[in-house]
């Protein structure tokens, strides 16, 4: 699957949560989003991602 | 003008209340100056973009922003309407609240918002119950769709932005302050507090600067000196300006035809 | 189309002037309830010399600043409002003064105005013209050379019906190239029906602002509705049409309030209808000559002078008509100051301007200024103006 741009492989699935923590993102303000649609925080637990999905990661930074 | 009616010039914007009438922007310079920034400005509202999220832990904007200070998310990056309705829900999601700063641009040169790609996609927001700031060059019929579509405020440039050139769009912001019944707050251009001082006592809401602060040689400093001059022309707006004299009276009166 | 609008007869002085009546449409929004309230905050003694100054000094005038202009505290700044009214008219319309007259195609009335000649308990001769003789009518107006007219009818849905004046526009429409009317107010289907057939003008003089005033002065037909007469142009924008005229007749209520409240309703609907254009016409009750009892509220031409240019300072791009109860003096002076659009070789009876042709009903008033439309656009000439007869190219 690719994940901000980046390519990584997945066997079977894996939840939000667990590619979270697996690439070191903090669980609370940022926002998910699996082939264009937001996944709610509340799901992070249970929203089983796919190899062939496209995530987005995103968050706040400085700007006008 | 009278202190406790001094007091009582609240700044409304999507049914929230403020005091404060400088948006500060928090690009273009170090995180540890933001704190500063907000405090030497006075500001209760700061403006914020959304990027990918970079691995591992870095240090989060949010961590440097002061408690109280409202959240103003932009949508820059936007190309069209779709794509700042998609960066205005992931902005929702992160978790600071409704306000959203429409953003779209598709020209890399002048940076020039796009009025109808804009007009689009504050339609969509409004309905979705976001407080919907729409960025604009300063055209009276798109400000009138842009009020009808439910913005909360209409945000026209002054100049091209990051050029610090102050209101070269004067006139036109004048018509919008005139005509529509938002608060018009002036974005992009503003590059000295004169100028900003200048949009406040021709009635604008308030003044949104960014690059102007980012680029100064003592960040916290100019920030205050903005936040004076935009009280300043605030203040100068409600008293009433004083009249310019133009022109001498004619010699020969016309209106020696009346018979009475 | 509407066809079930109650019977002028039925609305007596027992009628509750203020409520609408059956198959009366009501335009959404609160323009009236703003008007009204505008008008009853006005206080033409809070204004000192320093508004005045501050408001012959502004870009744009507030509301506020109107009312300054409109106090009695402007009277000393007639010759300063002279001037920066002048300066205003020729920033916005240039030399140019449109030329137009009215044509009365029908004096049959059912409103019972105290006021008016027409008035349906005035014993004069009624009449309305067929088809043939509008078209000898209009065809011998335009042999004059004048390319805008303005289609005037008594107030009378029984006798001079919507369909009527639509097939008068119609045949306007091969002489003219504009059309304008001043008929009795409509709902918006019928103002879009005359829209279609030509139509893209409408005056509708509200007379007084005032409601408890215009109670007393209205006492039947449908004029006596309030509500409906003051929404008429907003009907009117909703039928498609360009551009609206308004106008308080001036002295028969306080003259500053009810201009303030024109001035106003103007502004709020232009407000709504950015594309809207916006017309003034001043008439005004002349005050009684020798009368000994000398009245601050009679209008002389100094004070409608006032008023006139505080119209224009007020919206500068808004179209001043200067009509011929006027004399040719004071409209001379105040194409020069104001005043864009005057009439010119006007009758005010029914069929008049055919030659040799027999008068067939009573004018409404006498007129001040019985110039020909050459003399009118020779004076004109004389002032380094411009004659225009018309300023757009029917489009639909």
């Amino acid at each position: 699957m690719r994940v901000n741009d980046e390519q990584i492989s997945l066997d079977g699935t894996m939840p939000v949560v667990e590619l979270l923590q697996m690439k070191g993102y903090p669980l609370t303000r940022i926002a998910v989003e699996v082939n264009g649609q937001i996944v709610p925080k509340a799901k992070y637990e249970t929203y089983e991602l796919h190899d062939e999905d496209t995530v987005e990661i995103v968050c706040f930074v400085g700007g006008g | 003008m009278e202190e406790n009616q001094k007091e009582k010039d609240i700044f409304t914007l999507g049914g929230h209340e403020f005091t404060s009438r400088f948006i500060l922007g928090s690009g273009k310079y170090s995180l540890d100056l933001i704190k500063a920034a907000v405090e030497y400005a006075g500001a209760q509202i700061i403006t914020l973009a959304l990027r990918r999220a970079t691995l591992g832990s870095i240090d989060n904007i949010l961590d440097y922003i002061p408690e109280g200070v409202t959240l103003l998310p932009n949508t820059s990056g936007a190309r069209n309407a779709e794509e700042a309705v998609r960066i205005a829900r992931l902005a929702r999601e992160v978790g600071c609240g409704d306000f959203i700063k429409i953003e779209v641009v598709h020209d890399s040169k002048y940076l020039l918002p796009d009025n109808y790609e804009t007009i689009k996609a504050t339609e969509v927001l409004a309905k979705e119950g976001f407080v919907v700031m729409p960025y604009m060059y300063p055209d009276l019929n798109a400000a009138r769709d842009l009020a009808n579509a439910g913005a909360a405020a209409i945000m026209p440039l002054g100049a091209p932005i990051g050029t610090n050139k102050g209101l070269r769009t004067r006139d036109f912001i004048q018509i919008l302050v005139d005509e529509i019944d938002l608060p018009v707050i002036v974005d992009a251009g503003i590059g000295r507090p004169s100028q900003a001082c200048e949009a406040m006592e021709m009635g604008c809401a308030a003044v949104m600067a960014n690059t102007a602060i980012a680029t100064a040689g003592d960040i916290p400093a100019m920030a205050g000196a903005f936040k004076k001059a935009i009280e300043a022309g605030r203040t100068a707006y409600l008293s009433g300006l004083g009249r310019v004299q133009e022109g001498a009276t004619a010699s020969s009166p016309l209106t020696g035809f009346l018979a009475d | 189309m509407t066809d079930n609008i109650i019977n002028a007869k039925y609305i007596t002085r027992e009628t509750n002037h203020m409520e609408y009546q059956p198959g009366m449409e009501v335009p959404p929004g609160d323009i009236m309830e703003q008007v009204l309230a505008a008008r009853a905050g006005y206080d033409e003694t809070k204004y000192t010399a320093k508004d005045v100054e501050r408001a012959l000094a502004a870009d744009g005038l507030t509301t506020e600043d109107f009312g300054a202009l409109l106090s009695p505290a402007a009277a000393p700044y007639l010759e300063q409002m002279a001037a920066r009214a002048r300066e205003e008219t020729r920033k916005h319309f240039g030399n140019s003064v449109m030329m137009f007259t009215p044509c009365y195609i029908a004096n049959y009335c059912e409103n019972y105005c105290i006021y008016c000649g027409f008035n349906c308990h005035n014993k004069i001769r009624r009449a309305k013209l067929t088809m043939e003789e509008v078209e000898k009518e209009f065809s011998a107006i335009a042999k004059t050379g004048l390319k805008e007219i303005l289609i005037l009818t008594g107030e009378s849905r029984n006798m001079s019906p919507v369909d009527y004046i639509g097939e008068a526009c119609k045949i306007a429409r091969k002489y003219f190239t504009v059309i304008g009317i001043e008929i009795y107010p409509l709902n918006s289907d019928e103002y879009h029906y005359l829209h279609e057939c030509g139509v893209d003008y409408v005056t509708v003089f509200q007379e007084t602002y005032n409601p408890d005033k215009y109670e007393t002065l209205h006492l039947g037909g449908h004029k006596r509705i309030f509500p409906y007469r003051l929404n008429a142009q907003e009907r009117a924008l909703m039928g498609g049409m360009r551009g609206v005229g308004f106008a308080a007749l001036l002295g028969l209520d306080d003259f500053r309030r009810d201009a303030f409240a024109t001035g106003t309703h103007a502004y709020l609907l232009q407000k709504k209808y950015p594309h809207a254009e916006i017309a003034f016409s001043c008439p005004r009750l002349r005050p009684i000559i020798n009368n000994d009892k000398i009245n601050p509220k009679d209008v002389h031409e100094t004070q409608l002078l006032q008023i006139i240019c505080a119209y224009r300072l007020f919206m500068p791009f808004a179209s001043i008509t200067i009509s011929t109860r006027e004399r040719e003096g004071f409209r001379n002076g105040v194409i020069g100051i104001a005043a864009t659009k005057i009439s010119a070789g006007v009758s005010t009876g029914i069929g008049e301007h055919i030659e040799e042709g027999e008068s067939k009903g009573d004018p409404q008033f006498i007129i001040s200024d019985g110039r020909s439309v050459d003399e009118v656009r020779d004076a004109i000439l004389a002032q380094g103006l411009q004659p225009v007869f018309s300023d757009y190219i029917y489009a639909g």
